[in-house]
């Protein structure tokens, strides 16, 4: 065939598909204008079957880049020799995703536990207390007769005892919630990892949309006709990450106010 | 006063149900979408709906919309707690009908601001 297969590699095209597919369809010409057509339609094949191989030659890359980033994942987490045993049970992205959710949940139940554990000691030193405080006050002012002050002391012992009782179990739920919040490093270090793989991914589909965009532009497909008619429906998205970036997010609940108001509520 | 409150996620139904409780609510069920919702709604007399929005089997919006068109629950109340926070969002659940609209993360005292402007409107209509 001609010298247009080994020309010169273009610097856009390294794997020199286009040069490959120009030769083709030169030759294809050729062929056509010598008036060989069944020749032509052989290299209209060769064209098609390059373009095809092109793709699923990107495609069987990528896929086993993928594999790799999947099964690389749940080797090297480097957690701790116990919660390495823990992982090690979990073998894909996903279920990683599920165990950030079961300890983000033991987290927010535990210290919810706490904090329904230690209300009703607060609340037990701040009722006595207010009981005791009228009758104190009467002890400043000297207003207070000797059996009132016998039986004031007698509640002001139980008082300090039941408030040695209550604010150690206090510092207890307190240092309790303070352990519960051990999840941040490890469910941190779990959302890393999917974060590396998603972007691993999305690089992979871009290069796959990439290729199959060469090979179309240059089969001429037209591409305006795939675009998806219609508004689309709103769709629920979660917290919003970055609203100062954003012009179709509320900021707050005063936006939301503000929103409605003007809405009429 | 029965209120229902529906949330995928446990933790936050949970969150919603001791401040509900520390506001003096203390007659509450849970559900965890809206397609769980909807019968619980419609087999008790409940007489106020507090729904998140994103939630999978039936959304928030989806069974606000529900709600609005079943003759035995049209008139309760509903309050839309979530982290949905795009401006056609609110105006979308506005148009369904909501009585209400907190975005999270909220604070205790906005949930009991909203729950009483409800009722205060409730009330004066």
């Amino acid at each position: 065939m001609s010298d247009n297969l080994n020309s010169t590699p273009d610097p856009t095209d390294p794997a020199g598909t286009r040069a490959d597919i120009i030769a083709h369809a030169k030759s294809m010409v050729e062929k056509l204008e010598s008036g060989d057509s069944l020749e032509a339609f052989k290299v209209l094949e060769e064209l098609n079957k390059a373009k095809d191989v092109t793709l699923f030659e990107e495609l069987g890359r990528l896929t086993r880049s993928l594999h790799n980033a999947i099964t690389d994942f749940h080797i090297d987490i480097g957690l701790a020799q116990e919660d390495q045993k823990e992982i090690s049970r979990i073998s894909d992205a996903s279920d990683r995703l599920g165990y950030v959710i079961s300890l983000t949940e033991d987290a927010a139940n535990k210290t919810m536990d706490m904090v329904e554990e230690a209300i009703p000691s607060a609340k037990m030193i701040q009722t006595t207390a207010a009981d005791l405080k009228p009758e104190w006050d009467k002890v400043l002012k000297g207003e207070i007769d000797p059996a009132q002050f016998r039986a004031l002391h007698t509640k002001m012992g139980v008082f300090l005892d039941g408030t040695i009782t209550a604010s150690e179990e206090l510092s207890q739920s307190l240092s309790n919630i303070l352990l519960a919040q051990d999840y941040q490093d490890l469910t941190g270090q779990v959302i890393k990892r999917v974060i590396q793989l998603v972007q691993e991914l999305e690089d992979s589909l871009v290069d796959i949309v990439k290729t199959a965009g060469t090979v179309e532009e240059l089969a001429g497909i037209d591409k305006s006709t795939s675009k998806a008619e219609g508004k689309p429906a709103i769709e629920a998205e979660g917290p919003i990450i970055n609203k100062e970036a954003r012009s179709d997010v509320v900021s707050g609940q005063d936006d939301v106010d503000d929103l409605l108001s003007s809405l009429g509520f | 006063m029965k209120i229902l409150i529906v949330d995928d996620f446990s933790t936050m139904r949970r969150i919603i149900k001791n401040l509900l409780r520390d506001l003096g609510f203390t007659n509450t069920t849970e559900a965890d979408d809206g397609q769980t919702a909807l019968p619980v709604l419609k087999s008790g007399s409940f007489d106020f709906l507090i729904t998140d929005w994103n939630m999978p089997g039936m959304t928030g919006i989806e069974l606000l919309k529900a709600v609005r068109e079943d003759p035995s629950l049209n008139s309760l109340p509903v309050l839309m707690v979530t982290a949905e926070a795009k401006k056609d969002q609110i105006i979308e659940a506005a148009q369904a009908g909501v009585n209400g609209y907190v975005v999270k993360p909220f604070t205790a005292t906005v949930l009991k601001e909203k729950i009483e402007k409800i009722f205060e409107r409730i009330e004066g209509s």
